[in-house]
């Protein structure tokens, strides 16, 4: 088999590549209204108009080839053919902004003059239309001296056309490339681009901005950083007041499905292992997927809004004072749905120490597995009233739990800055794009992609973790005489035992123990874990059955145990995959351990701390 | 008058970088974005309390958000006659 064309997409940030890259392969890479949301290569397959494949990559925006930061080195290797075991692409589709032509057109003169076979996609010419900017792409094509194509990516506009030119470059034969011109002056450059894209413009008629008139307020000093904690705080107040039917929904079906088990099979290990551990397991966290989607339609429409970069900007005094760069913010806010997306998406902060700052507080945002957690526990003893007209209580705490996590965050930053991070940070420059409204059909993918994502995380990794548990929750079986528990008799049981020893001290029980091992696979089994162990605890017993587990929970828990619990999972260092993917970035286990090792510790003082004072106060 | 200076909204032209305030990198990026002797600019919105967030402005057709120490090597020149 021959090799298949390889068509690389370039461009600066945020000029519609990806979505470009979706509409032509038919893939579902993400898109976000702000500069750095692809960070990393990725490979899809296009049909030209004549049926041939060609394989078409997607790069991470930049500027020129000038990389400043990982993600933009990617794409300055793969243009240059630098990149390790990967060949130069065939032909190049250079997408630029319609509505910010000067610019783009600096850094597509920069990539036209490589030499390799271009076209250029003049991508969002909607945007330019909004703007009251009309275009002349023949023009800019005889100017350019390469095909150009006007295309709406997001609605998939111009693409016939694009794959018939893609079709001719190609069918040229393999042009040998070019010696590269002599280096031109960055500022010659820019002159003629911004000559040309004057050419360009047929007609300029001024239109009211809404970007601007959003932004007096959005940036405001005052109003700004009030809206943004107020659009925090909405999000959590809706985590609650929005899921409360769909979960009751879930809820009913799992008891049902718990309930016809029991009535079909004679009670035994294959009854215990499918009630206990499948449905009332795993269950007990698929019942959060209401809420986790809330989470997520907030975080989405923050993204596709354009609204992340207006968040940077507010909290750039905040993260200066801490060593970092508004530009951190991203990254940290994106930790709140998964904390390893938030990695990967520091590689477009330039400072190296910056970033491996930012890396390492990554953890300590909320991430969408601990939603489970925090929910279980408020569910269970914080009592649902208003503590203002509108304003629930455990909406509120679940708010002051994610504060929680960014105050500390902020005073881990500040201390590594001081210490094993120490250097000049990073200045704040930024592009701050124009306001869109969000698609509702993206929206609605990026919620399916998330809900497919966490249930297969359901069906795998919890389900696997909450099996294993099972199964040594329920060997060995303790003798018929024995007043010892199944679950004290059982290995687990045993194992728990012994951590309680050092555990015991921060208020934690037996049952605490017992679910934090296996919620080192992922943070969401603690809950299943809980589940699992209450649920054989209870054996045969209807009345404790019936009861959900917040109930029993409440029951059997004092108040700063719960809370301690809590203030654990603020800090709660366990999560596999984060520590594969901070080794991943850091190129090797120095950090890792280092976090995990760091997170441990402020996990164990803060729980102990909240324990302690709870007790004294007398709750 | 210096960028920070700029009342917001006023269209001014940069006069003078002082690329010395900027590390090799910033600089670079500066002028990615488009901000350089001759180019037009306009203060839009002013971050922080008390004067110390950053900037957002407007540079050609792009709006671009910089801390104020490096908006404050910037000089501008607003008036009839700025034009370059
Ligand atoms: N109105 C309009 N919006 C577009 C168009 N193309 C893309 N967008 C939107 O512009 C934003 C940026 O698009 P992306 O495809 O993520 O941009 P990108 O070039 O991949 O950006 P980076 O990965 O950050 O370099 C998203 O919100 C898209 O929905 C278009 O033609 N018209
Ligand atoms: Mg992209």
């Amino acid at each position: 088999m021959s090799v298949l064309p390889l068509v690389a997409l370039v461009g600066n940030p945020n000029a519609g590549k990806s979505a470009l890259f979706n509409a032509l392969t038919g893939a579902r890479q993400k898109l976000g209204n702000y500069p750095g949301v692809t960070v990393e290569r990725k490979a899809g397959r296009l049909a030209l108009a004549d049926g041939r494949p060609v394989e078409l990559v997607d790069l991470p925006g930049t500027y020129s080839l000038n990389a400043a930061s990982p993600d933009e080195q990617v794409t300055r290797d793969v243009v240059m053919g630098r990149q390790a075991g990967e060949r130069r692409p065939d032909a190049l589709v250079i997408v630029v902004d319609a509505s910010n032509l000067d610019n783009h057109l600096r850094f597509a003169l920069e990539l036209i003059a490589l030499g390799l076979p271009t076209i250029v996609a003049l991508n969002m010419v909607d945007l330019a239309t909004r703007d009251g900017l009309e275009l002349d792409a023949a023009v800019l094509a005889r100017e350019l001296g390469v095909p150009v194509v006007a295309t709406v990516a997001v609605r998939k506009r111009g693409l016939d056309h694009l794959r018939e030119e893609l079709a001719g470059l190609l069918g040229s034969i393999a042009p040998e490339a070019k010696a590269l011109p002599p280096e031109r002056d960055f500022d010659a450059v820019r002159g003629e681009a911004r000559r040309i894209a004057r050419a360009a413009i047929v007609r300029e008629t001024p239109s009211r901005r809404l970007t601007a008139a959003v932004d007096r307020v959005a940036l405001h000093p005052v109003f700004g950083l009030l809206l943004l904690l107020g659009l925090l705080f909405v999000m959590f107040q809706a985590v609650y007041a929005w899921s409360e039917a769909p979960i009751a929904m879930i809820e009913g079906l799992a008891e049902a499905a718990a309930t016809a088990t029991r009535n079909a099979l004679p009670d035994g290990m294959l009854r215990s292992f499918l009630v206990d551990g499948v449905i009332n397991g795993v269950g007990s966290v698929v019942v959060f997927l209401p809420q986790i989607l809330i989470l997520f339609f907030f975080i989405l429409m923050l993204e596709a809004t354009g609204y992340m970069v207006r968040a940077a900007f507010l909290m750039d005094g905040i993260m200066a004072k801490v060593g970092l760069s508004g530009r951190a913010f991203i990254p940290l806010l994106s930790s709140f749905a998964c904390a390893i997306p938030g990695i990967m998406a520091t590689r477009t902060i330039a400072d190296p120490k910056d970033r491996l700052t930012t890396i390492l507080i990554a953890p300590l945002m909320t991430c969408s597995a601990r939603l489970p957690v925090y929910a279980v526990i408020i569910g269970a003893f914080i009592p649902a009233r208003d503590i203002a007209p509108g304003v629930g209580l455990q909406g509120f705490v679940l708010f002051c739990l994610y504060v929680a996590g960014i105050i500390g965050a902020m005073l881990v930053a500040l201390i590594l800055r001081m210490t094993v991070t120490k250097g000049a940070s990073g200045g704040f420059l930024m592009e701050m794009p124009k306001y869109q409204w969000p698609r509702p059909q993206d929206i609605l993918l990026g919620l399916w992609q998330r809900a497919v994502i966490f249930l297969k995380r359901a069906g795998t990794i919890i389900f696997t973790s909450t099996v294993i548990l099972w199964v040594l929750l329920s060997y060995p079986k303790p003798p018929e005489s024995s007043a010892v528990s199944q679950v004290d008799y059982s290995i687990a049981g045993r194992i728990a035992g012994g951590l309680n020893v050092i555990l015991e001290p921060i208020g934690f029980n037996r049952d605490i123990s017992l679910a934090l091992i296996p919620a080192m696979a992922a943070r969401e089994v603690a809950v299943s874990a809980l589940a699992t162990v209450y649920s054989i605890d209870a054996g045969d017993d209807e009345a404790l059955l019936e009861r959900s587990l917040g109930d029993r929970l409440k029951d059997q828990w004092p108040l700063p145990t719960a809370l301690a619990f809590l203030a654990w999972f603020i800090f709660a260092p366990q999560c596999i995959s984060t520590i594969a993917v901070t080794r991943r970035e850091t190129n090797g286990w120095k950090w890792p351990l280092f976090m995990l090792g760091y997170l441990f510790v402020l996990a164990y003082v803060a729980a102990g701390v909240t324990y302690w004072t709870a007790t004294a106060a007398g709750l | 008058m210096r960028l920070t200076e700029l009342p917001l909204r006023q269209p001014a032209f940069v006069d003078l970088i002082d690329w010395s305030v900027l590390s090799p990198s910033e600089g670079q990026r500066l002028r990615e974005f488009g901000l350089c002797e001759g180019a037009s600019v306009e203060a839009l919105h002013h971050g922080g309390l008390w004067g110390k967030g950053p900037i957002a402005c407007k540079v050609g057709r792009m709006t671009i958000a910089m801390r104020r120490n490096h908006a404050a090597a910037v000089t501008v020149r607003t008036g009839p006659d700025a034009v370059p």
